[in-house]
C-alpha cells in the first residue's frame, strides 16, 4: 500500500470520526439528553482544550514557561465582549478581533521579554497577566471589578467544536513544519539552536503569538457562553490551571494536553464543592509528576489513529525518522 | 514636602519587610539557581505560627517571632528535602513548576486546615504609640520603628553569618561552584538545607511583622508580598545579598509613593512594571554584573 493512499485513508477516517462526535453531541444537546450542568462542563472542556493546546505550543514545544496565559485569555474575552455588547458588531467579527488583540498582546509582550531566559520569562509573563487584571479592574467602561455583564450567549456547540478542531490542526501542522522543528530545537538547547542558525527570538515570538491568539479565542468563547466576565476570572490561578493540564498531559504532546484538559475539567467539576481540596490535589499531583516523571505523563508521545493501524501490522511512513526527542 | 516624608516613612517600613523576604529569594537563587515560588507562602506560614503563639500560647511579640522563625526554618528544610532535592539535576522548567506546586500546596493546605477567613491579632498585642514630629506634620508610629530596627538587626546577623562563619563561607563556596565546593570537602546538601533554613526564618520574621503592621493575616497573604520581594531581589541583582536589601527598600518606597500620589489601585501593577523595565534595561540587576552564558 502506498503512503499517499494510507494518508488519504487516515484523513477520511478522522473526518468521519469528527463528524460522528459532532453529530452525536449535537443530537444530545438538541434532545436535552445533556442537561445544563453537563453542557457547562462540556463547554469548559472545549475551552480548556484550546487553552491547554495553545499553551503547550509555548511551554511544551518551544520550552518557554509562560504564566500569563490567563492574561491573553482576558484580552480576547474583553475585546470580543466589548465588540458585541457595547459596539454591536456580529459575533464572528468579535471573535476574530478578540483573537487578533490577544495575538498582538502576545507580540507586544513577547518582543521585550522573550530575550529573557527561563525563570525571568516566567515571572515577566506572570507580571503581564497581573498587569492586565489590574488594568481591567480600573477601567470603568468594562465594569471594573463588577465585570462586564449582559454578554449575549452566542457560543454554541458548532462554534466550540470548530474552534477546538482549528486550534489542534493549526498547532499540529505548525509543529510538523520547519517552524515547529526550530521551536523544538530551541526547547532542546537554545544555545545549540542559535549556533545552527535558528533565529531563536523570531521563533519564540512566533510560538508566543500563535499561543496568545488561541488563548484569545478561548477567552472570546468563554465570554459569550457565561454572560459575564470579571477580571478575577483571569487571575494567576487560571494560568496555573492550564499549566497543570499541559504538564500533566506531557510537555510536548498535543493529545496529552487534550486528555489532561478533559480529565482535569471533569475532576474539578466533581470537586466543585471543595475548591481548596481541588487545589491541594492539583498541587500535589504537580509536584509528584515533576519528581517522578518530569516530561509529563505522556511525554512527547501522541495518541493517534496510527496506533490502531500499527496494531494491524501495517507499515507507517510518517513516524519513521521521528526519533523521540 | 511633609507628605513626601510621610510616604518615605511608610515606604521604609514596608521596604524593610520586602527586603527580609527578598533575602530568602536571593540566597536560594544564589545557591541552587531556583526561584523559590513558595517563599512568600513560607512567610504566610510564619505569620500564622506567630499568630497562634500569641493567641494560643500567650507569648509576647518577640518570642512569637522566634518561634515562627524556628518553625519556618524547619518547614524550609522539609520543603527542600522533599520537593526540590530530587529535582536538583533536572531541567529548570521542572524545578520551577515544582516550586509553583509547593506554593499552591501551602496556600490551599492552610485554607483547608484553617478556613480562608482573615484573622486579626488581638488588641493590645502591640500597644501602638505615635510620635508627632515637625509640628505634627509627620507621624511615626512605634510599629514603623519596631519593623525597621528588627529587620536591620536580622540583616546584620545575616551579614555576620555569611561573611564571618564557616557555614557562611561554605554557602558562598557552594554558590560559586558546587562541584568544586564538594571536592573541597564541603557538605553541599547540608549547606543547601541551611540556606533554606536561614531564608525561611527571615521570611517568618517578615511574616510576623506583616501581621503586626497590617494587623490582619490570611492564607493568601503571601502571594503579593512574595512576588514584590522577588521583584526586589531581581532589582538589586538576584543572588547578591546587599542587592536584595537595597531592592527591598527601593520597592517599598516606590510603592508608598505610588499609592500616596497616584492611585492605590495601581500599586500592585507598579511592581511588575518595574520588573519588566529592569529586565529590559539591566537584566542582571543594579548590583549585578553582566556575564555571558557559559556553554
Amino acid at each position: 500500500m502506498t503512503e499517499s493512499v494510507s494518508r488519504r485513508r487516515a484523513f477520511v477516517t478522522s473526518i468521519a470520526l469528527l463528524a460522528t462526535v459532532f453529530t452525536v453531541v449535537q443530537y444530545c444537546i438538541a434532545t436535552r439528553l445533556l442537561d445544563v450542568y453537563y453542557q457547562i462542563n462540556l463547554f469548559m472542556m472545549g475551552i480548556n482544550i484550546i487553552l491547554a493546546v495553545s499553551l503547550n505550543l509555548i511551554s511544551g514545544f518551544t520550552g518557554q514557561l509562560s504564566l500569563g496565559h490567563a492574561g491573553f485569555m482576558a484580552v480576547g474575552a474583553y475585546t470580543s465582549a466589548v465588540m458585541t455588547t457595547k459596539l454591536g458588531y456580529p459575533f464572528p467579527l468579535a471573535v476574530l478581533s478578540g483573537c487578533l488583540a490577544a495575538g498582538i498582546a502576545g507580540i507586544l509582550i513577547g518582543i521585550p521579554t522573550l530575550r529573557l531566559k527561563g525563570d525571568y520569562l516566567a515571572i515577566a509573563t506572570l507580571g503581564f497577566g497581573e498587569i492586565v487584571r489590574v488594568v481591567l479592574l480600573n477601567i470603568e467602561y468594562v465594569g471594573g471589578a463588577a465585570g462586564l455583564i449582559g454578554i449575549p450567549q452566542l457560543t454554541n456547540w458548532l462554534w466550540l467544536f470548530i474552534s477546538v478542531v482549528i486550534t489542534v490542526l493549526v498547532v499540529q501542522n505548525l509543529i510538523h513544519s520547519s517552524y515547529g522543528r526550530a521551536c523544538l530545537a530551541i526547547r532542546e538547547n537554545e544555545v545549540a539552536a542559535e549556533m545552527m542558525g535558528v533565529d531563536t527570538t523570531k521563533y519564540k515570538i512566533l510560538a508566543f503569538t500563535v499561543g496568545a491568539f488561541f488563548a484569545g479565542l478561548a477567552g472570546a468563547l468563554y465570554a459569550h457562553y457565561f454572560f459575564i466576565i470579571q477580571p478575577g476570572t483571569f487571575s494567576f490561578f487560571r494560568s496555573f490551571d492550564v499549566l497543570v493540564m499541559v504538564v500533566l498531559g506531557g510537555l510536548g504532546s498535543t493529545s496529552g494536553a487534550i486528555l489532561a484538559a478533559v480529565f482535569l475539567t471533569m475532576l474539578s467539576a466533581g470537586l466543585q464543592s471543595f475548591p481548596e481540596v481541588r487545589m491541594v490535589i492539583y498541587s500535589v499531583v504537580l509536584i509528584v509528576t515533576m519528581i517522578y516523571r518530569p516530561q509529563g505523563l505522556m511525554g512527547n508521545k501522541e495518541i493517534s489513529l496510527r496506533i490502531f493501524r500499527k496494531a494491524r501490522g501495517e507499515s507507517d511512513g510518517l513516524t519513521r525518522g521521528q526519533e523521540p526527542l | 514636602m511633609y507628605e513626601f516624608l510621610q510616604q518615605l516613612v511608610n515606604g521604609i517600613s514596608l521596604g524593610s519587610i520586602y527586603a527580609l523576604i527578598a533575602l530568602g529569594y536571593t540566597m536560594v537563587y544564589g545557591i541552587i539557581n531556583l526561584i523559590n515560588f513558595a517563599h512568600g507562602d513560607v512567610m504566610m506560614v510564619g505569620a500564622f505560627v506567630g499568630f497562634f503563639s500569641i493567641t494560643a500560647l500567650g507569648t509576647g511579640v518577640l518570642p512569637a517571632m522566634v518561634i515562627a522563625m524556628v518553625a519556618c526554618a524547619l518547614l524550609g528544610v522539609v520543603i527542600e528535602k522533599t520537593a526540590y532535592k530530587p529535582l536538583r539535576n533536572s531541567t529548570r522548567i521542572a524545578a520551577l513548576i515544582t516550586a509553583i506546586g509547593v506554593s499552591l500546596f501551602l496556600e490551599y493546605g492552610t485554607i483547608w486546615l484553617l478556613t480562608p477567613q482573615q484573622r486579626s491579632f488581638p488588641p493590645g498585642t502591640f500597644s501602638e504609640k505615635y510620635y508627632y514630629l515637625f509640628a505634627d506634620n509627620l507621624v511615626v508610629s512605634n510599629k514603623d520603628v519596631f519593623v525597621l530596627i528588627s529587620s536591620v538587626i536580622l540583616m546584620l546577623v545575616l551579614q555576620y553569618i555569611v561573611k564571618r562563619t564557616k557555614t557562611g563561607k561554605a554557602m558562598r563556596a557552594v554558590s560559586q561552584d558546587r562541584e568544586a565546593a564538594m571536592l573541597m570537602g564541603i557538605d553541599v546538601d547540608r549547606t543547601i538545607s541551611l540556606t533554606f533554613a536561614i531564608g525561611s526564618a527571615l521570611a517568618a520574621a517578615a511574616g510576623v511583622m506583616v501581621g503586626i503592621y497590617y494587623n490582619t493575616i490570611d492564607p493568601l497573604m503571601g502571594i503579593v508580598p512574595g512576588l514584590k520581594a522577588f521583584v526586589a531581589a531581581v532589582l538589586g541583582g538576584i543572588g547578591i545579598i546587599p542587592g536584595a536589601m537595597m531592592g527591598g527598600f527601593v520597592m517599598g518606597v516606590l510603592e508608598a509613593l505610588v499609592s500616596g500620589y497616584g492611585s492605590s489601585l495601581y500599586r500592585d501593577a507598579v511592581a511588575f512594571a518595574v520588573l519588566i523595565i529592569i529586565l529590559l534595561v539591566k537584566p542582571a540587576g543594579i548590583f549585578g554584573k553582566d556575564e555571558g552564558e557559559k556553554v
